[in-house]
């Protein structure tokens, strides 16, 4: 197992699908651990009903069907389901059409959905999707993607209230590709994986939208930053280790255009 | 029944192990290979993969390895590949024996005269690698290439065409600090006597790879064209060498300007650094929106 996931943390990243796909094969009895540890590109599905798109997860499946956060059905329809408390429901309807406003506030377009369950010392775990496919054939405004994806899914749990405050932990990953194409730089692509965690106490006097949204959105900043300036920047700083910069582009002599 | 089920799935499991050699990053084969093996557990299937995929690995990503007398290193490339293990150094005229699961060089021998260009040919060859030696020496701080023969070697003069392939391999494996990376280059060179112009076309390839904590990979390519007079081997050596000079100076720029158009514009796309209020997300008041949209509903204007 932990060789695989040594395999996980070196093979590339826009091949992560086929690599899981393939421990799998080779790996069956360590299938439910493979699945739960190696995160996976997130899929979306059509809610007829309200006719909105949501994402897919390990969070809302219950045999081969997934719930939709927008009319709690499951696709393909499902007998006997699981489903979250009324009042943990009211919670997540809330918590889908505020995160819909976040969403596109920072996105610009993409595809949210929310997910909350009971957990077994209770607390309750919410899970916060967001997809956004930011190429210039997709969402992305300013086109200057070929292909561009942000996958972003943030758990959390959080514990039972405690002298009006709670325990929030929350674990992050972010799974995003870049590509640029054109005549003069050819193509140039970026694409990786970062997961994080972050542990907080807050009072509950705020309601717990509020507590998880900003921790929320302080970790998608902080993780936003550290693969634009940390990530992205130790493999510029490898490109210029391996041919540095020149100031002074050397021309070439006119007599060799001849 | 059961037999034939084994047989599939040692088929398959081979594939797989090869798929993940082949696919491995830069410099990280090896990595790779460790965790692979103990993931197969299986030796004989390993064996058998490594032996096909290290040795493609090894080609497409121009390794260079250490002549046994360390008297200079070769590049493991399929245009100087004379044999499954076998490759030439032209500058030395030697032939190295390659052990490619080990990346090591375990021997080396003479050319035969066969297996070296004509004096006509290797007049070009090595005027064109003096020129890209120097080139390299002054780009790359850890720079290796060499000059092959891949078409017309046994030219004897004037009025054939032949073709030069310049193959440039810049490698920097720091798994203490979690990244590797790698440029290559490869250009090819027509001597097309016949119309008294070179023709020159160039592949470059730059890979990086950062996983501390993560997995971030650049993979970056890039082609170009570009032509010039037949002239002297010498004059052809410094049109050449100008040629590659200007493009890749050029390349490198691009991907400079690649990486600063990252955070405001590019990364943009993505996912914005601020809200397009400019300000933090009010999770404090996230009442109004559900007042808005129940003002426009009544309104009739909800979307």
């Amino acid at each position: 197992m932990e060789a695989a996931m040594g395999l996980m943390r070196r093979i590339h990243p826009k091949q992560s699908e086929t690599a899981l796909s393939a421990l799998l094969s080779l790996l069956p009895h360590h299938s439910s651990d493979l699945l739960s540890q190696v995160d996976q590109p997130l899929q979306v599905l059509c809610d007829l009903e309200s006719g909105k798109e949501y994402i897919l997860c390990e969070y809302n499946r219950d045999a081969d069907s997934y719930r939709s956060p927008w009319s709690n059905k499951y696709y393909p329809p499902l007998e006997d389901a699981l489903y979250p408390s009324s009042e943990l429901r009211k919670l997540e309807v809330e918590a889908n059409e505020v995160f819909a406003i976040y969403r596109d506030q920072y996105y610009e377009g993409g595809i949210s959905s929310v997910y909350m369950w009971e957990d077994d010392n209770e607390g309750f775990v919410a899970c916060f999707l967001i997809k956004k496919d930011g190429s210039k054939t997709g969402q992305g405004r300013r086109g200057h993607l070929q292909e561009g994806a942000w996958d972003a899914i943030h758990v959390i749990e959080v514990g039972p209230e405690e002298e009006s405050m709670a325990h929030y932990c929350l674990t992050s990953t972010i799974m995003l590709s870049l590509t640029t194409n054109d005549e003069s730089s050819g193509t140039f692509s970026l694409s990786g994986s970062i997961r994080r965690q972050m542990n907080m106490d807050l009072s509950v006097a705020d309601g717990h939208l509020c507590n998880m949204g900003k921790m929320i959105e302080e970790m998608e900043g902080k993780l936003r930053n550290s693969l634009d300036q940390v990530y992205f920047g130790k493999t510029k700083e490898m490109v210029c280790t391996l041919r540095p910069p020149s100031e002074v582009v050397l021309r070439l002599p006119t007599a060799d255009l001849a | 029944m059961a037999e034939g089920d084994c047989e599939l799935n040692e088929k398959r499991k081979r594939e797989i192990a090869k798929w993940f050699l082949l696919n491995s990053p830069a410099g990280e084969i090896q990595y790779i290979a460790k965790d692979l093996r103990s993931v197969l557990n299986d030796d004989k299937v390993y064996n058998e993969a490594a032996l096909e995929a290290f040795a493609l690995y090894n080609k497409s990503h121009f390794i260079c390895l250490e002549l046994p007398d360390r008297s200079g290193e070769v590049l493991v490339t399929s245009y100087n590949e004379l044999d499954e293990d076998e490759f030439l150094d032209p500058r030395t005229a030697q032939v190295a024996i390659v052990d490619h699961v080990k990346q090591v060089c375990t021997d080396m021998r003479p050319t035969a005269d066969e297996e070296l260009s004509s004096p006509y040919i290797e007049e070009f060859r090595c005027a064109l690698d003096a020129e890209i030696l120097k080139y390299v020496a002054e780009a790359y701080p850890k720079g290796i290439c060499s000059v092959y023969c891949v078409k017309g070697k046994d030219v004897e003069g004037p009025g054939s065409n032949f073709e030069f392939v310049v193959v440039i391999s810049a490698v920097r494996n720091s798994p203490q600090n979690f990244c590797n990376g790698s440029w290559r280059s490869l250009w090819s060179i027509e001597f097309k006597e016949d119309v008294q112009m070179l023709e020159v076309g160039g592949e470059l390839q730059v890979g990086a790879h950062y996983f501390e904590e993560g997995n971030v990979q650049l993979d970056a390519k890039h082609e170009c064209k570009d032509a010039t007079i037949f002239q002297a081997p010498e004059d052809c050596a410094i049109s050449i060498a100008n040629i590659m000079r200007h493009h890749e100076a050029q390349y490198l720029e691009a991907l400079e300007a690649s990486y600063s158009n990252l955070p405001d514009t590019t990364f943009k796309d993505l996912r914005r650094k601020l809200p397009v209020t400019r300000t933090l997300f009010p999770w404090h008041n996230t009442l109004q929106f559900s007042l808005t949209r129940d003002i426009q509903k009544e309104l009739g204007i909800d979307k």
